[in-house]
């Protein structure tokens, strides 16, 4: 492995190879933030250009913040996936842990069951959802995002959590428990700190999504009160004209908390204070 | 006093029969060792001790309260581990004083005591630093530690030494000697490392398949083990068996010789060819194909030039003789 890496050619390569995927995957995120900056002519005469003199313009910016109420969208969105991430990474983590840890009848068949919702879309359900939301009267409500997309999450989370909640090492858990913890504080204080990167890892996976869906703000909480970020962008986006400047202005807006977020987990994903507990 | 009593415990996972109809007494002060193969439930019994498994059937009493409905921190019982299982988070000190911040412990007697423990196991200067900043030793220092603060009635050794290299593992196992004359606690200690097992006990209780195969001072098993399990398992080299026939003994029968008790000639009671010689320094271990099933092996105190392939004979005493029937059990 270390010969590997010494290799300059093989670093080389591997560099190219990562570069080229870094340009490709930021490109649109590239073109977004510049002709976000430009008056409507320029987007569509140069669409690639930077900024000029002639071409800087903050119209886009200045229709977002005018039209619409966006601070309110950012705080739902905002709202929605943190919650979500709670809920998903706290119940998760905690059907993870009884499924690693205790033996029990039909423990195998519980988890299969759980991990069954990877494989079904949960938007096949959207009928039925619908109508369970407006009987229960959550309807143009957050919670009703914030419990479809903690139902969404689950699976995966449980599915991946069980994986490294069975690596923790027994002797620990066991040796809590000889010293007279409970097997709350065992599952706060000893296991999660562990599981942390792996955490972080659920997190990142169900963050990108829920921030981004449209679908179920539209079906489920379309009321001005309550929509969440794409689906306030989606005014400028008419069926004969598109504001492309309020568009992409708020794109890239959209895109800075999210980054914020990101940031955060996956400071969690490298950092790692599990060398030296056992072993 | 009686630390602990075993009466008719029985454990099995579904179908599986871990442990069968074990009986034991450890007595106030005693150091018992468990030893056998592994798979033989050693470690499994322990934890149906510690009560972090829960026994089929039978009853299990520590300090004359039977405790098989206690849960694992009210049996006042302490357990060190293989993996050592320090609190990551935690510093020495916390990770020494958690069990009797649990115990809702006043402060000033948690301090005192964590500083004793520290004292006795010289970690004084390691009391602020985490698990991951301390070296394989110091660790097992700190889980010995964080048994000791709590006074328990009884101590549980996992496999403690299992983890170090061959140089802490001597001196960490001189520490656990000291450690029990000075405390003159109550131990069950797990191994399957002959040599720790032979040193440390007081009694040697012999596991194979969850039965006990037999209990006894260490020497006593050595010299008189019940049957060709326990003769086989301890002992290193293993004791040589020679069907008695060769020797005009009883068809069926077996004769067991520990190697040490052997000695080498022109001619001998058995004779063979030499296959292999190893040479230790202060032994030298004398491997005979004598034309059984497995090889003699002799051991010389000393030091032998003796060529491979060359011819020998054995001679023994009867007296070093143990006999076995055909079922393995001493006759």
């Amino acid at each position: 492995m270390n010969k590997a890496r010494r290799n300059p050619l093989n670093t080389a390569l591997a560099h190219v190879v990562l570069i080229t995927y870094t340009v490709i995957a930021l490109f649109p995120v590239f073109v977004i933030l510049i002709n976000s900056f430009k008056t409507r002519k320029a987007i569509f005469r140069e669409p690639l250009a930077m900024p000029n003199a002639d071409s800087f313009s903050l119209i886009g910016y200045q229709t977002v913040l005018k039209q619409g109420d966006f601070f309110l969208y950012f705080q739902n969105s905002m709202i929605v996936t943190v919650a979500t991430l709670f809920f998903v990474l706290l119940f998760g983590a905690m059907a993870a842990f009884a499924l690693a840890e205790y033996r029990f009848k039909g423990n195998t068949l519980m988890g299969l069951y759980l991990a069954l919702g990877i494989m079904i879309p949960i938007r096949i359900g959207t009928v039925a959802i619908l109508d369970l939301m407006v009987s229960t009267g959550l309807v143009n409500t957050l919670m009703a995002l914030i419990l479809v997309y903690t139902a969404q999450g689950l699976p995966l989370a449980v599915f991946i959590l069980s994986e490294f909640m069975r690596q923790v090492s027994d002797d620990l858990k066991n040796a809590g428990r000889i010293d007279g913890l409970s097997e709350y504080t065992i599952f706060f204080r000893l296991v999660l700190p562990l599981v942390r990167p792996s955490l972080a890892t659920v997190a990142v996976f169900n963050m990108i999504p829920i921030w981004n869906d449209l679908w179920f703000p539209l079906i489920l909480a379309p009321a001005e009160a309550t929509k969440t970020l794409t689906l306030g962008s989606q005014v400028f986006i008419g069926q004969f004209v598109t504001d492309w400047n309020a568009v992409l202005s708020a794109l890239s807006m959209a895109i800075l908390p999210v980054m914020i977020l990101y940031m955060i987990f996956s400071r969690q994903l490298i950092r790692g204070i599990t060398s030296g507990a056992v072993k | 006093m009686t630390a602990l009593k075993l009466t008719n415990v029985c454990k099995s996972f579904g179908e599986v029969e871990v442990l069968r109809d074990i009986n034991l007494e450890v007595e106030d002060g005693e150091f018992v060792v468990f030893v056998g193969p592994s798979g033989c439930g050693k470690s499994t019994l322990l934890r149906v001790i510690s009560g972090l498994e829960d026994a089929t059937s039978g009853t299990i009493e520590i300090g004359a309260d039977i405790v098989n409905q206690v849960s694992p921190s009210k049996r006042g019982i302490a357990m060190v581990f293989q993996s050592y299982a320090l609190y990551p988070h935690l510093t020495v000190r916390d990770n020494m004083a958690l069990a009797l911040k649990q115990e809702r412990k006043p402060k000033d007697e948690i301090a005192e005591r964590v500083a004793e423990a520290a004292r006795m196991l010289s970690l004084g200067d390691y009391l602020d630093r985490r698990p991951s900043e301390l070296s394989g030793g110091q660790r097992q220092r700190v889980a010995i530690g964080r048994a000791v603060v709590r006074e328990p009635k009884l101590f549980l050794f996992d496999e403690p030494l299992s983890n170090l290299d061959a140089a802490l593992r001597m001196n960490t196992r001189l520490e656990i000697a000291r450690l029990h004359r000075q405390l003159s606690a109550s131990m069950i200690y797990v191994t399957h490392d002959q040599t720790e097992a032979m040193t440390l006990a007081d009694k040697i209780v012999v596991l194979k398949d969850g039965h006990v195969e037999q209990v006894g001072a260490p020497i006593e098993v050595y010299n008189n083990p019940a049957n060709r399990f326990v003769a086989e398992f301890i002992g290193s080299p293993a004791m040589n068996f020679i069907p008695a026939e060769r020797l005009g003994g009883v068809a069926g029968q077996q004769i067991g010789v520990r190697p040490e008790y052997s000695k080498i000639g022109e001619t001998g009671r058995i004779e063979g060819q030499v296959i292999h010689v190893e040479k230790l320094g202060g032994d030298t271990n004398i491997l005979v194909d004598v034309g059984s099933s497995s090889t003699f092996t002799a051991r010389m105190f000393g030091q032998y030039e003796i060529e491979t392939g060359s011819h020998i004979g054995i001679d023994f005493e009867d007296a070093h003789c143990l006999r076995f029937d055909a079922q393995g059990n001493r006759v």
